[in-house]
């Protein structure tokens, strides 16, 4: 029989290890060993078949041209496309997960998960179906020449809306489920008590609701936002080139200019607006949950 | 309750479900156009059922899927487990294993080629299975320490006061315990997997194509009404899936 594991003292070593060796060690090779190599990279020479020239020496270059107004355009394009696609989102995703909310009981979960279905399918698929129906030949072009709105197609698809009209459709479940629950959970004795104290419901709805779900907005916004500036499909299946988004900046330094040392320093500028926000949503959930 | 509340709601369903009807009526066409109706016809189907490379793409999907299901599974219960019972004071380490879930899949898709590329890895389907076991072992135990929380450690205790050893403990006592968790973070990760294309695209090189990568390809180099097919065929899948998982989830809380 083995040694018994002793109800106050630590427990044995041999344990821990099994239990907790394996997952840290794949973690530690596959996970941290990577983002430092990103790390290490940045400040090193391209080589001149892709790679690492090691032997060129470090070099501050990197980070320099990063200022360079193409790719800081870029930058600033990404985040204001992400930020457009997160409101639209909030805009559409708030009032449908009220709706949700007020349905009767049974009809709330079947409701929800019609919102989340379209989400079980393949993304780029779900992307292409957008090319069917924006393109010069498509199905929106062809029913308004059809009925007679317009005589010739328009420029629909290849259009920095389409690339912000397919991020909304990737992620819009992303924003109704957080929101949905936020709502939920407001008890309905305040929406109660503030009827019985005379308020009208759009004052109920501005004193009591909206407040009280704010770190549902929140929590739905990041989980837009954050998928929304690092894609590179989309801005590239619907922005056919004109758009161009961080991700494809990313995409092209690694696999067709080879500047693995641009693309790390492009990658680890997307990180830092990530911490930035997470850090900024934490301190806005702080001053939220504190009142 | 009135109109107005509701509207939205249909907007959002117009919103999501025109792009999914317009899919599957298309991929009914006759002609070779994606777009211009021509006919009822059932022959992309037959098309698509004689495509070897989206058979291979399917079947290497398959194979990355379960493989990195798998392995996620069993690193991340022990992680799980690890986490709750030896290292409940860390907080460093439970962050580090949600870190692949969060991290924009870009990142670690570069971040892994490098890696590869430092030790000089063939890539193949091999490498898309070790990447993809990255985020699959951060779901799997974030979800089954989400039930570990709810799991009373006494059982464990009880177990070992009875005489069970450590290994006896774990196999009877902490893992049917944690079975659901288990079950519901390797399903989370399979469906993850299968239809993942950021990470697969960098890492999989170019003999192997998971089926993501082949869509990929077909979508940028030649839309065929076939692509509709395979887009009616994998929709009807997950939607079977969906409806099937929620049926159990109705009738395992009915019991």
């Amino acid at each position: 029989m083995a040694r018994r594991g002793k109800a106050a003292g630590g427990p044995p070593l041999r344990a821990r290890l099994v239990l907790l060796g394996p997952g840290l060690s794949y973690l530690a090779v596959l996970l941290l060993l990577p983002l430092a190599l990103l790390i290490g990279y940045t400040v090193f020479r391209r080589g001149r078949f892709g790679g690492i020239a090691y032997e060129d020496g470090s070099t501050g270059e990197n980070f320099a041209r990063i200022t360079d107004p193409l790719y800081a355009g870029v930058l600033t394009d990404s985040l204001r496309i992400a930020a457009v696609t997160t409101l639209l989102a909030l805009l559409l995703g708030y009032p449908t997960a009220y709706a949700i909310s007020r349905l009767p009981g049974r009809w709330r979960t079947v409701a929800l998960v019609l919102v989340v279905l379209p989400f079980w399918t393949n993304f780029l698929i779900r992307t292409y179906a957008w090319i069917v129906l924006l393109s010069s030949r498509g199905v929106v072009n062809s029913a308004l020449t059809g009925i007679g709105v317009i005589d010739r197609p328009l420029k629909l698809l290849y259009t920095e809306p389409a690339v912000v009209l397919g991020l909304l459709y990737a992620y819009l479940p992303l924003m109704v489920l957080p929101l949905y629950s936020a709502i939920e959970r407001v008890d309905p004795r305040l929406l109660e008590a503030s009827a019985d104290l005379g308020a009208r419901p759009a004052r109920t709805y501005l004193s009591v609701t909206l407040p009280h779900t704010l770190p549902g907005v929140l929590t739905g916004c990041v989980f837009v936002f954050v998928p929304s500036l690092g894609n590179f499909v989309v801005p590239e299946l619907l922005g056919g080139g004109h758009t161009v988004m961080v991700g494809n900046l990313i995409r092209d330094q690694f696999l067709n200019a080879r500047d693995w040392p641009f693309g790390s320093v492009l990658a680890l500028a997307l990180m830092a607006f990530l911490v930035l926000l997470l850090m900024a949503q934490a301190w806005a959930g702080r001053r939220l949950g504190g009142r | 309750m009135r109109r107005a509340t509701l509207l939205p709601l249909w907007l959002t369903y117009a919103f999501l479900y025109t792009p999914v009807v317009v899919l599957v009526v298309m991929s009914f066409n006759r002609s070779a156009s994606p777009y211009e109706w021509s006919g009822f016809s059932t022959a992309w189907y037959g098309t698509l059922a004689g495509d070897d490379e989206i058979l291979r793409g399917l079947a290497n999907t398959l194979i990355v899927a379960a493989g990195a299901t798998a392995l996620s599974t069993v690193l991340g219960t022990l992680l799980a487990v690890g986490l709750a019972r030896h290292a409940s004071g860390s907080r460093l380490l439970p962050a580090l294993s949600v870190l692949p879930a969060v991290l924009p899949d870009i990142v670690l898709a570069i971040g892994l080629l490098a890696f590869y590329s430092l030790v000089s890895a063939t890539l193949g389907l091999h490498s898309v299975l070790l990447a993809h076991t990255v985020f699959g072992l951060a779901f799997v135990t974030a979800v089954v320490r989400t039930r570990i929380a709810h799991v009373d450690p006494s059982l464990e205790e009880a177990s070992r006061d009875l005489g069970a050893n450590e290994v006896t403990t774990f196999l009877r006592i902490t893992l049917p315990t944690l079975a659901p968790g288990i079950v519901a973070g390797a399903l989370l990760t399979f469906t993850l997997s299968l239809d993942e294309f950021v990470i697969a695209f960098f890492t999989a090189g170019p003999k192997d194509p998971t089926l993501p990568i082949v869509i990929y390809s077909m979508i940028r180099f030649g839309v065929t009404p076939e692509i509709n097919a395979l887009a009616t065929l994998l929709l009807a899948v997950s939607f079977t899936v969906v409806i099937a998982a929620q049926r159990v989830s109705r009738l395992t809380e009915a019991l």
